[in-house]
């Protein structure tokens, strides 16, 4: 047993920033981490245990105790849900005999939640030993439990054609289904790369900023930071190595539209940081990935593969001196605030995703404190398009805020869930057009995933772009027969509450707050004064140190200001005041020890 | 570039050396902004969000933030100071803290500023979380019912080689800190405590002394905290 960690710990230099890929190595080795090979790790790499078990007891898919021969994580998505996962997960639990969070008695499957696996498009959707199960239903779940008693291989276990395009790869073979619904200039078919790379080794870096510049490209994870001013910062930051990093870790709920550029374009997106690293001087690249999307790694490593064979990655790239870049790739292990740049960086330093603070911004100290760069896939795919065609032709696309094009992730009750590449400038009534939902069908919509807004059909004529309604790309339809409040606030909420990373005190505490207030009012038991408290309790989050933790009240305040007659219609018309305390609920337990009734 | 930075705090002009992080520089100044998870000589991580202030318009933690020149910094106003003690009762309301029967009552940092600012009752509802005391190492108990998961300890406290004695555990609102089990065997009588010097609550105990102050005669027990800062002679540079 242990000779296979020592051989892990040799394979990553004995390096203690390589922390994560030594444990994601050992946890799929060893079914999970035990005590013993943690404390051998801290040993060998001159940390102590505390070291080392502060990083693998931050990461969902890191376990300190078996986790069964077969893992079964059931996503726990609000979309999931709105597609039948209860079902699903009653089938798994009735016909494993386990509750979640249990291993069966024989050790052979432990089951398991996991927040949104970015599969909202074929939803209830599962991970089973690394491996997508898409489409679930009750019957699917009883094959699967029934398939794993009899022992057979994960393969073996597909009963569904595999999914389209590369999904049917060798090297993927997956379920999975890319879905693309609507391509545009980014996505288009007739991509040839290497060209753009070719490109650049005529134009000086300052050339290439500058063609990014002149496209007004918006980061496109969310924030919206122009892409080439971000270049230009750390191209002029002096650094004795720089790095690249693509922020592949999409995590918000409701978002898969990098799952589908991972699949379908990863040559686009690996041309886009060699791109990136020639404009701003830096020699490495690393492409971080959620573990949820482990079954493409085999695919992704033998494109970079071939890229170096090419010389689209290496030394003196395409014959020019001194243009060298190479990519890895990091993966994660289940942790949503590491799509958070600097928690991203220190994740991929081995440590706890905990966002840093800022000043310093990563262009100025990022990965292992030297000049960072962090894009997004979809923005590091659009520069290419960008070198390629130049900035003018980018901006002929979208508005004068949001130019260009982007790529959406729309799930939840429609007719063609999938990802979309729009030109930015449609209203939200455009898009249940495009996507086969009928608006007098549509209670609400989503925009831009928990971190953003519930919007009401009297806004469904706002228009997507950082002008209006500004969104990372996820989309979730929620029909008329649908409830707000249990299906999509409740659910986002908690999964804000697990996600959180718990160092600052504010996201740390208040979202169980207002977890408690809401279900009380879902409990019939709340009043007035309940609103106005998460309202007013809701703000202080504002004070975090990241976005996560900033906008971790946005599902109960954007339904509270969009969606407040549902508030109004729970709680209890005659009270307005209400103290908290709940009497035979606090005698009961001293009630039931004495045998006497309560006199309440 | 100039040595020094011109800035203002609530409107008062005010200097220092560029670089600065804010709350030294605010204390440089003889202006008070409360900390609490901040540590003189130890690298700030704005944890505890109570040094939040407002800077050009932007909320900001005074502890980690350097200054710079021509900054507008909010510190003494409503909203902030209300934010600070909403902060300061979630704290209390997060864990179990009885100051009564707490060692550090008196030189708590977290109940001298629930003092200061005149916190009576927590709007919050008490959470009453099930926590455990660890006893099991020689010199310290960690009593987790009063941590505020602030990080000095972990923070501050390192062995010889740099290896962390205190580290964080879990995520979300399960985190906790937690003593590695081999270092806090072998934690010195100085390091232990240094280790409840650090802490700010009563969560690191040194084992067999206690009291040595007496209540009444402590750190907080007469003057407010902050008012040294605010007490200071000021020589303007």
């Amino acid at each position: 047993m242990k000779t296979g960690v020592r051989k892990i710990l040799e394979k990553y230099g004995k390096d203690k920033t390589r922390l994560m890929d030594i444990l994601i190595d050992v946890q799929s080795e060893f079914g999970f981490i035990p005590r013993e090979i943690t404390v051998q790790i801290a040993d060998d790499l001159g940390m102590s245990e505390v070291d080392v078990d502060q990083t693998i007891s931050f990461y969902h898919f890191f376990s300190q105790k078996p986790t069964g021969k077969y893992h079964i994580f059931l996503n726990n998505s609000a979309v999931a849900n709105m597609m039948g996962r209860k079902e699903v997960a009653d089938t798994f639990t009735r016909e494993l005999g386990i509750k979640f969070d249990e291993v069966t008695s024989d050790g052979l499957v432990g089951l398991f939640e996991t927040s949104c696996i970015g599969m909202n498009d074929q939803e209830p959707a599962a991970i089973i030993n690394n491996h997508i199960f898409t489409r679930l239903t009750p019957f699917r779940a009883k094959e699967i439990v029934r398939d794993i008693k009899e022992g057979k291989s994960i393969e073996d276990m597909f009963v569904a054609d595999y999914g389209d395009g590369e999904n049917r790869s060798d090297l993927i073979k997956s379920v999975v289904s890319n879905n693309i619904r609507k391509i545009g200039p980014i996505l288009e078919r007739n991509y040839k790369s290497g060209q753009a790379i070719e490109k650049i080794t005529q134009m000086t870096p300052e050339q290439v900023i500058d063609e990014v510049k002149k496209s007004n490209m918006r980061g496109r994870g969310g924030a919206g930071f122009p892409t080439g001013l971000k270049w230009e910062f750390c191209r002029n930051t002096k650094g004795e190595k720089k790095y690249i990093f693509c922020n592949a870790d999409e995590g918000e709920p409701g978002t898969f539209k990098d799952r589908v550029i991972l699949t379908e374009r990863p040559r686009l997106l690996f041309e886009g940081m060699v791109i990136a690293g020639y404009a701003v001087g830096a020699t490495e690249g690393i492409l971080y990935i959620r573990h949820e999307y482990k079954y493409l790694q085999a695919y992704l490593e033998s494109i970079l593969e071939k890229a170096r064979e090419s010389n689209y990655l290496g030394k003196n790239i395409q014959g020019k001196k001194g243009f060298n870049f190479d990519i890895r790739i990091q993966f994660g292990a289940g942790a949503y605030v590491c799509g958070e740049e600097s928690a991203l960086i220190e994740s991929a330093e081995g440590k706890r995703g905990e966002p840093r603070d800022r000043p310093p911004f990563p262009v100025e100290k990022g990965y292992l404190d030297m000049p960072t760069v962090v894009n997004n896939v979809e923005t590091l795919c659009s520069v290419v398009k960008v070198v390629l065609n130049g900035g003018d032709w980018y901006k002929s696309f979208g508005t004068t805020e949001s130019t260009g094009t982007k790529l959406l992730s729309i799930s939840g009750d429609c007719k063609f869930p999938g990802v979309y590449e729009v030109v930015w400038g449609f209203s939200i009534n455009d898009i249940l057009d495009m996507v086969g939902a009928h608006a007098e069908d549509v209670q609400a919509v989503q925009v831009g995933g928990p971190s953003g807004a519930i919007i009401a059909a009297n806004e469904f004529n706002r228009i997507l772009g950082y002008e209006d309604l500004a969104t990372g790309g996820s989309l979730i339809i929620i029909g008329k027969n649908r409830d707000i409040l249990t299906n999509i606030v409740l659910n986002f909420t908690e999964f804000f509450i697990e996600e959180s990373c718990g160092s600052c005190s504010t996201c740390r505490i208040i979202p169980t707050l207002l977890h408690n207030k809401l279900v009380k009012i879902l409990n019939a038991r709340g009043v007035k004064q309940d609103i106005d408290d998460m309202i007013e309790w809701g703000r202080i989050l504002k004070a975090s140190r990241c976005g996560l933790g900033q906008t971790a009240a946005n599902p109960i305040l954007s339904s509270i200001k969009n969606f407040r007659q549902l508030y109004e219609e729970k709680i209890q018309k005659n009270k307005v005041f209400d103290s908290g305390f709940d009497l035979s609920a606090a005698v009961k337990e001293s009630c039931k020890v004495t045998g006497r009734v309560p006199n309440i | 570039m100039s040595q020094f930075v011109r800035f203002t705090i609530d409107g008062t002009e005010c200097m220092s050396t560029r670089g600065q992080y804010l709350v030294d520089a605010a204390r440089d100044n003889g202006v008070y902004i409360p900390t609490l998870c901040n540590f003189p000589g130890v690298k700030p991580k704005g944890g505890c969000r109570i040094c939040t202030v407002r800077v050009n318009g932007k909320l900001m933690t005074a502890c980690t933030t350097p200054v710079a020149e021509g900054m507008s910094i909010e510190n003494e106003i409503k909203d902030i100071n209300e934010l600070r003690k909403s902060i300061i009762e979630l704290l209390f309301i997060e864990g179990n803290h009885f100051c009564p029967a707490c060692e550090k009552s008196g030189n708590c940092e977290l109940q001298a500023l629930a003092y200061r600012f005149r916190m009576l009752v927590p709007r919050y509802p008490y959470q009453f979380p099930v926590r455990r005391v660890d006893a099991s190492h020689p010199r310290i108990i960690k009593e987790q019912n009063r941590c505020i998961l602030c990080k000095r300890c972990i923070r501050a406290i390192t062995d010889e080689t740099g290896r962390s004695i205190f580290a964080y555990r879990r995520r979300s609102a399960r985190v906790e800190v937690v003593v590695d089990p081999k270092l806090g065997k072998q934690l010195t009588e100085e390091l232990a405590q240094k280790a409840m010097d650090v802490c700010p609550v009563g969560s690191i105990i040194v084992k067999e002394k206690g009291f040595h102050v007496p209540i009444g005669e402590r750190k907080y027990d007469t003057t407010p905290i902050g008012s040294d800062i605010e007490n200071m002679q000021i020589t303007k540079i």
